[in-house]
């Protein structure tokens, strides 16, 4: 699909659109915007090699979850095009990252705007934790730590197929204290596997900063130490994160450490540090505040939320 | 006396998978004791070594299914499900890929204590949509396996004997159908894997006794065929027992008294196999003997349910089986 937008527009709409979705909900994952907004508008606007959307721009409701009775089942890998073998796929690993998704999807034109107002609704296959049939998404990946271990299987399976397209994974941080990471690493490289991911490093995670919760060590030593080829960048520069994914990484998965501010470009959301994984407003007059903050730092008008 | 057949699943496995491009063989540190070894040396490209990592193996292999394979994964059966659990569900179940996850070491066949039997998998797996369940009770299935298992559109989990393993049947596993031993009018008998040739040694006496046994083997546990099974608990008079190489809650006892409990049936059931309890590291015999799958257990069990003692004793049984702990059959002495 051709670039209409520059990926930083891109990214700064994803923001726009997170930003307004939890303004009139009353909360949302407004954190993960801010962290990951330039690695999923640079995967979507740049990275991925992608076909046209196969599936409407305004998401079908729910039908039904994978059944012998359910033959007509698909999922919403449909929003990033045909699974041809010349084509890229792409796994959204922190499935509680699917509003920035869904955002993703609608700035780069794979699915319409009314698609987000679908979100959480009940029937709308537009879940709030991405499931296989959500828009964008080709596997369940809401337990975290199993999107590295199906890339790597897809990844292995395409490579031997004689597929020239590449298996990204978009990871989060949190996942690294998995074992199951860890095991997924390490079968890339005695396998020679070749996927690549890109985790936004934002050191948050569901019960607050993640040193609090559980230290993780040096994660670039530990990843390399396991046999995968690894860089660290700042998530935020745009430029970093492509010479990054230009690295050669023969016979190695390449995993590229994006380290990011989860309060980059709504600066008011430090005030809520560490508990940024689901930002709910506490009160009307935090609501209000914030929402005058952020308008003004993503250049909007503040939303104008009926209750 | 019974034929034995050595290894049955290292030939099986290897003349249905070689060559065919889409089977791949996965091996989570377990290959020899799986019975793969000489596959992976004579195809090292259809193996896969996972290491002793089963929950990305399990979530790769659901990748490998996405990419079109279909995987079959071998470790022992424990190992397969309690650990990696949630990588089952999400990775496999749900998505119904088509991995064929073959556990080896069912319930009590190894002395490998708590930590490898798999005493509750098939309770585990019959709650789990989208899985098929298949056992095998003799060489003549576990050669059939393979086929079997890759019949199926979906994931299968499959109960799988190896090692030296009697020959009881004639016909590969027809998945869906169910093997009809033998016809009686007074007690229906309905066992699975291993449990089978225990009541098979239980017949001459139970007959001797005047008793007239109808005898179901289920190879295919899930899905279920329940107007067959409940057309043969028509065609006996007093109940129902089921012998299982499993705790009796949630297996084939539980499917039996299910089927029964919806159609309304009002026979007695008597359900045999592990009793809410774990069991303990020991020979095959001795722990069926000791946790009561085994064929005097059987005779127990028909006893209870005719209320009256018949006087058999272990020596009107047909001999039992008994494995060398060290054998050129085994890898190692689990």
């Amino acid at each position: 699909m051709r670039n209409e937008k520059t990926t930083e527009d891109i990214a700064l709409g994803i923001r726009r659109r997170v930003f307004e979705h939890s303004m009139r909900n009353n909360g949302g994952y407004l954190s993960q915007a801010c962290s990951a907004g330039e690695q999923l508008a640079w995967l979507y606007n740049e990275a991925l090699n992608l076909g046209q959307p196969t599936l409407p721009m305004i998401p079908k409701p729910f039908e039904g979850v994978p059944s012998p009775n359910n033959p007509d089942y698909h999922t919403g890998a449909g929003y990033n095009g045909p699974a041809g073998p010349e084509y890229d796929r792409l796994f959204i690993a922190p499935a509680h990252y699917a509003l920035v998704a869904y955002a993703t999807l609608i700035e780069v034109g794979r699915m319409a705007p009314e698609g987000l107002e679908m979100f959480n609704q009940d029937g709308s296959s537009v879940e709030m934790i991405g499931a296989e049939h959500s828009p964008g998404m080709e596997v369940h990946n809401g337990t975290l730590g199993i999107g590295l271990s199906t890339a790597a299987g897809l990844a292995f399976g395409r490579k031997r197929r004689g597929d020239t397209g590449n298996t990204w994974v978009f990871m989060s941080d949190g996942e690294v204290q998995e074992g199951q990471t860890w095991e997924a690493v390490q079968a890339c490289a005695f396998h020679n596997i070749e996927v690549k991911a890109i985790m936004d490093v934002n050191d948050q995670q569901c019960d607050g900063a993640m040193d609090s919760v559980m230290e993780v060590g040096d994660l670039r030593t530990k990843f390399t130490n396991f046999g995968a080829h690894c860089v660290e960048v700042d998530g935020h520069d745009l430029n970093a994160i492509r010479q990054a994914s230009q690295e050669n990484h023969e016979g190695k998965p390449l995993i590229i450490l994006a380290r990011t501010n989860p309060f980059h470009a709504m600066s008011i959301l430090e005030e809520r540090f560490p508990r940024l994984h689901y930002v709910r407003f506490k009160s009307e007059d935090e609501r209000a505040r914030m929402n005058q903050s952020i308008a003004k730092d993503l250049g909007v008008d503040p939303i104008d939320y009926a209750h | 006396m019974v034929e034995m057949v050595s290894r049955p699943y290292a030939s099986a496995f290897e003349k249905f998978a070689a060559g065919n491009p889409d089977i791949l063989c996965l091996s989570a540190d377990l290959t020899s004791s799986c019975e793969i070894d000489g596959f992976r040396d004579r195809h090292p490209d259809q193996f896969l070594s996972m290491g002793m990592a089963e929950q990305n193996m399990m979530s790769f292999a659901g990748g490998l299914g996405l990419a079109g394979y279909r995987p079959f994964i071998h470790t022992f059966g424990v190992f397969m499900y309690r650990r990696p659990y949630d990588q089952l569900m999400a990775s496999i179940a749900y998505p119904r890929r088509k991995v064929r996850m073959m556990g080896f070491l069912p319930g009590v066949t190894t002395p490998g204590g708590m930590t490898h039997q798999s005493i509750e998998d098939i309770s585990v797996m019959r709650s789990i949509p989208n899985m098929t369940i298949l056992e095998t009770g003799d060489a003549t299935e576990v050669e059939s396996i393979c086929e079997a298992a890759d019949s199926i559109d979906g994931p299968v989990w499959c109960r799988v004997l190896r090692g030296s393993v009697p020959r009881l049947f004639d016909t590969p596993i027809k998945v869906g159908e169910m093997r009809e031993l033998s016809t009686g009018d007074d007690i229906l008998v309905v066992t699975t894997g291993i449990c089978t040739e225990e009541a098979m040694r239980a017949r001459a006496a139970l007959k001797k006794a005047g008793l007239s046994i109808r005898h179901l083997h289920l190879h295919t546990i899930k899905p279920f065929d329940s107007k067959a099974l409940l057309d043969q608990i028509g065609s006996v008079k007093h109940g129902v027992i089921t012998l299982e190489n499993h705790v009796t809650e949630g297996g084939v006892g539980s499917l039996v008294a299910e089927t029964m409990a919806d159609a309304g049936v009002g026979k007695r059931l008597i359900r045999l196999g592990l009793r809410d309890t774990y069991a303990h590291g020991g020979s095959r015999p001795y722990l069926m003997r000791y946790y009561g799958l085994d064929a005097l257990a059987l005779v127990r069990g028909v006893e209870d349910l005719m209320g009256q003692e018949f006087g058999i004793t272990e020596s009107d049984l047909d001999a039992a089986r008994v494995d060398e702990v060290h054998s050129l059959v085994k890898a190692e002495a689990l």
